[in-house]
């Protein structure tokens, strides 16, 4: 029992690989608007010197500030849930894909797989269509060993292709593991 | 110190403004220009690498402004935007105060309507007042331009400030000098090359 819960322990949370793999990839600004799910990846974030972490007013404010550092010369990031994608489509169409801009987007998928809130549910469901029709690349991580796979090649196809790209945290990721056995 | 209003100010030029705050910039400084008759201005006044010329995404001049001046803390850095458009974003003076980077400047070209659409009237011709707001948002230092030698100083002052700085002038509604250059990959490559970022962390090989 108590060798497997040192295991349980030793081996790293989705988000701890998501903080590693960030920096491996020179992922230094962090920008965010909050969310429940995202919220002990935004701590560990916080926590560590390496990022710059900004939580501005709105999601497309958060783009605009992703694609300012890009052009300038720094790797970033947006982290949002469903709801906060649901307001970008605007900011998506008319700046980040237009000029090429590498805009990576992290986003934790609600209105899924248990919610209990209509309003997140049916913004769900624009989500897909959205990214289908801008031509971005998107992909659902749903199990811990895929984290750092999906991320890391997520992460360079973006840059490499000068092509935004959206991670979509699914709660097969983030829910499932902690629920009780 | 200053305690003037949207109604005490001088109604100028956008056109002219911008070629005089052009005529200012001697290092390099990075320059985003809004969407719509302030980034034809701006293209108008001279097509320096060191603009970007933006297209669509109303509102973000300032957000985009404020990711170049992380990126280049060395780098002066303007947001040239229209009364219409900040008002899409105001919540972006609220970050700008709160991160408080000592290279940035937005100017606002405050004409009171959506020229572009047909000069409907903003909320600034009625009671809206930039300056109060982005005082409220923090930004101590935000002035209204009182005329043209005014709004010189005030970009002369804010090359050498170390807190953000926040400057709207009243403008008329005298159309654009030009139309910018519609070619968005044109537009960031040249931009990028202007303010030697290209070269750095966006080529990596593996």
């Amino acid at each position: 029992m108590s060798t497997e819960i040192q295991q349980l322990n030793a081996v790293e949370s989705w988000e701890q690989i998501v903080l590693r793999v960030l920096k491996m990839n020179e992922i230094k600004l962090i920008t965010y608007v909050p969310d429940k799910v995202l919220a002990s990846l935004i701590k560990l974030l916080h926590a560590d010197d390496y990022f710059t972490v900004i939580c501005p007013a709105r999601e497309e404010e958060a783009v605009g500030i992703v694609t300012g550092a890009y052009l300038g010369g720094q790797r970033g990031i947006v982290l949002m849930q469903t709801s906060g994608f649901a307001t970008l489509p605007n900011a998506l169409a008319s700046l980040a894909v237009p000029y090429q801009i590498p805009l990576l987007m992290m986003i934790s998928e609600r209105g899924t797989l248990g919610d209990f809130q209509l309003g997140q549910a049916i913004v769900c469901r624009t989500m897909r269509p959205v990214l289908e029709c801008l031509g971005i690349e998107h992909f659902a991580i749903t199990r811990l060993d895929d984290v750092e796979f999906v991320v890391d090649r997520m992460i360079k196809q973006a840059y490499a292709t000068q092509a935004p790209a959206a991670m979509i945290l699914s709660p097969l990721l983030t829910s499932k593991a902690n629920q009780k056995k | 110190m200053n305690s003037r209003s949207r109604q005490d100010v001088k109604v100028m030029n956008r056109s002219d403004l911008t070629k005089r705050l052009v005529a200012q910039l001697h290092k390099d400084e990075a320059v985003i220009g809004g969407i719509g008759h302030t980034n034809w201005d701006l293209w108008a006044s001279g097509q320096r690498l060191q603009n970007f010329y933006m297209l669509g995404s109303m509102g973000l001049a300032a957000p985009i402004a404020l990711g170049v001046a992380i990126a280049q803390p060395h780098r002066r850095v303007f947001a040239l935007e229209g009364d219409g458009s900040i008002l899409m974003e105001l919540g972006a003076l609220g970050t700008i105060a709160a991160l408080s980077p000592k290279n940035l400047t937005v100017v606002i070209f405050d004409n009171g309507v959506y020229q572009i659409t047909g000069s409907q009237p903003t909320l600034t011709s009625h009671c809206t007042d930039l300056v109060a707001i982005a005082k409220g948002c923090g930004l101590t230092d935000s002035y209204w331009a009182k005329d043209e030698s005014h709004f010189d100083q005030l970009i002369q002052a804010s090359l050498a400030s170390t807190v953000p700085m926040f400057i709207v002038a009243r403008t008329d509604n005298q159309p654009p000098a030009g139309v910018t250059e519609r070619d968005t990959s044109k537009i960031r490559s040249r931009f990028m090359q202007g303010i030697a970022s290209n070269k750095d962390a966006n080529q990596h090989t593996y």
